[in-house]
């Protein structure tokens, strides 16, 4: 008893913390930042003046955002210690490494969007470059073009990548699916332009050469296209949990039922996040396309008959072959690039949307 | 409603290794039988036997006979989805469907099947089978609710709704207690109690108490070493078995002094 009574008396002598450690203050990696910039832009400033040229405001933000990794480890380790200093270093470089990634993206947004919004308007929307020369026309053809071949490659693919993608989960054994795998990978590497001759020569076996039709965009967007959707539904099944299968099994419920009502339905956010991913893959895609659909200026609705337009070829077409002015053709272009993206990026919006409404609900 | 299993000369193999060797038993109907062994002896493997189960494991296949009332499960003819339908399984770990709610993942026998159930039907099997698990009462509010969400022990007795409500012949158990806590334990034990009436039911369990608190028979499965086939025992009525077991080694596990 006495000893315990005794603690509270030695506790409250003013003794240090043992287990507290020098500690830069909260400020302190932004004030290096700001002073590191500064420091740079001084440089930059100094060089400006000699030199007479105009003050480079990417070059100071560079340097000094480089002059900031070396300060602050240096700062952290005569304070803090090397694991935190280390701690300090890695956090600067991803985080550098991040801002570095972002620049050309939000680069492009800008671009893409500054230069598309001047012939982003009704007319481009609602006219084809039908007997357009100059100014003017529109590339309603080539969105009806992209949306056509992009969702016959869609009703291809979906159907045997995802049958594939079962057969390889829920029964492919031994060699056979070994072989599959293996040419599965092999697909996603083939480079888009083979599987646009492909698919044109394909045709011109039985059409005669020359043809070019949007079924034939369409079938060599699908040879891109199977192979993600293989890879992508094949994970997600497989993240499916045995116990799941087993427990409808054991109600008496056959294989196929406890694919389809199980099994599908478990992973299908997954499945439909993947399937979008490869729709936004395929559809920017522009050499396929201009050998196997070819380009025109006219709206086709008639995937099996004539050339099809469509964005990217529409994008490459305005710019290869600019007339009088070329301004306009380029204008056109651009809001052709800006379309694709929108779409593009609507597409990746549904895919998430549809991911969240289908995955499996928790909560009491 | 129940049926009287009777096991002969039967091997389990996965591939090329024996895993369980020459187990010959008989489980009478409307009787609690209990599994019981060490880790890996074959109990679990030699219970997935009893209606095919086994052969969701890529490799493993069975030698001998599995006779249900008479009906060989093993003859080649023998479709296996049938067998599961008369032979429902509870897991070791709950595993209710995470898509569906309550109330469909008590239906999950029929609606998998395809086949249609009015409603006032389905809701009558539901509540029958929601009761018959002691489950009732706690989820009678939130059947629309998703399974999920659900306690460890509400989920286990949820699976055992489902098994219940495709009406089975058979319920087997492997560990069906062994994620949950005591009064969920105590629960499922009750309920395996009641079960009893209408049902035969096998039951994998590593807790001794429990295999002597709800079986009638037990059956005591043993391994001779690591890489060696599990084989069974003894197998007597549950008294026997901790009581005064005829064989060294039962008397040995059930004591606690094995190894």
């Amino acid at each position: 008893m006495t000893v315990q009574t005794e603690r509270p008396v030695e506790a409250a002598a003013p003794i240090s913390n043992s287990l507290t450690a020098g500690r830069l203050p909260k400020s302190a990696p932004w004030t290096i930042l700001v002073v590191a910039i500064a420091v740079a832009a001084a440089v930059f400033g100094v060089v400006s003046i000699g030199t007479g040229a105009g003050f480079n405001w990417g070059g100071a933000l560079f340097v000094g955002a480089l002059l900031y990794i070396p300060s602050i480890w240096l700062f952290s380790t005569l304070v803090e210690g090397r694991r935190r200093a280390m701690d300090r270093l890695v956090t600067a470089l991803v985080t550098g490494a991040f801002l570095l990634a972002m620049i050309p993206l939000v680069s492009l947004a800008i671009t893409v969007i500054t230069l598309g919004a001047a012939r982003f308007d009704a007319d481009f929307f609602s006219m084809s470059m039908r007997n357009v020369t100059g100014e003017g026309g529109g590339a309603l053809h080539a969105i009806i073009g992209t949306l056509f071949i992009t969702g016959a490659a869609a009703i291809i693919s979906i159907p045997v990548g995802l049958m594939t993608s079962i057969y390889l989960v829920e029964y492919g054994r031994g060699r056979l699916a070994r072989g599959i795998t293996f040419f599965v990978d092999v697909m996603t590497g083939i480079p888009s332009i083979v599987a646009g001759l492909f698919a044109y020569s394909l045709f011109a076996i039985f059409l005669g050469p020359g043809t070019r039709t949007g079924i034939a965009g369409a079938v060599a967007l699908s040879l891109l296209m199977i192979p993600v959707v293989v890879r992508s539904s094949e994970e997600m099944l497989r993240l499916v949990p045995n116990e799941l299968r087993e427990a409808a099994f054991a109600l008496g419920v056959p294989k196929w039922l406890t694919i389809v009502k199980v099994v599908l339905p478990t992973s299908i956010a997954g499945i439909t996040t993947g399937i979008m991913l490869s729709i936004a893959r395929v559809i920017g895609e522009t050499a396929p396309l201009l050998i196997a659909a070819g380009f025109t200026a006219s709206v086709n609705y008639n995937l099996f008959s004539d050339r099809m337009q469509s964005l990217p070829v529409y994008v490459y077409t305005q710019y290869a072959n600019q007339g009088n002015p070329p301004e306009a053709f380029l204008d056109r272009a651009w809001a052709a690039a800006l379309t694709l993206i929108l779409i593009v990026m609507a597409l990746n919006l549904i895919a998430r949307l549809v991911a969240r409404f289908f995955a499996p609900k928790f909560g009491r | 409603m129940s049926k009287r299993i009777e096991v002969r000369d039967l091997n389990v193999y996965y591939s090329k290794f024996l895993a369980v060797e020459g187990v010959n038993l008989a489980i009478e109907p409307r009787s609690v039988t209990a599994f019981i062994g060490p880790s890996g002896c074959g109990k679990s493997t030699f219970l997935r036997t009893l209606n095919r189960m086994h052969e969701v494991i890529p490799g493993a296949r069975v030698e001998g006979e599995v006779l249900i009332d008479g009906n060989n499960l093993y003859d080649p003819d023998v479709d296996p989805v049938l067998v599961r339908r008369q032979v429902g399984m509870v897991f070791q770990r709950p595993n209710p469907f995470p898509t569906m709610s309550i109330k469909e993942n008590v239906l999950a026998g029929v609606k998998l099947n395809n086949k249609r159930i009015s409603k006032s039907d389905a809701d009558e099997l539901v509540e029958r089978s929601l009761r018959g698990a002691n489950l009732w009462n706690e989820v009678k509010d939130r059947l629309d609710r998703p399974g999920s969400g659900l306690s460890g022990g509400q989920q286990q007795r949820l699976c055992i709704a489902r098994a219940i409500a495709v009406s089975p012949e058979v319920i087997l158990m492997d560990e069906p207690c062994s994620a949950l806590d005591p009064i969920s334990t105590l629960a499922i034990e009750d309920l395996i109690e009641e079960l009893k009436l209408k049902y035969t039911i096998v039951i994998v369990t590593h807790n001794m108490q429990q295999a002597s608190r709800v079986s009638d028979r037990t059956a005591f499965f043993n391994i001779a070493g690591t890489g060696k086939p599990g084989n069974l025992i003894e197998y007597d009525d549950t008294t026997t078995i901790f009581s005064n077991p005829s064989v060294q080694a039962t008397e040995d596990y059930v004591s606690g002094r094995f190894g």
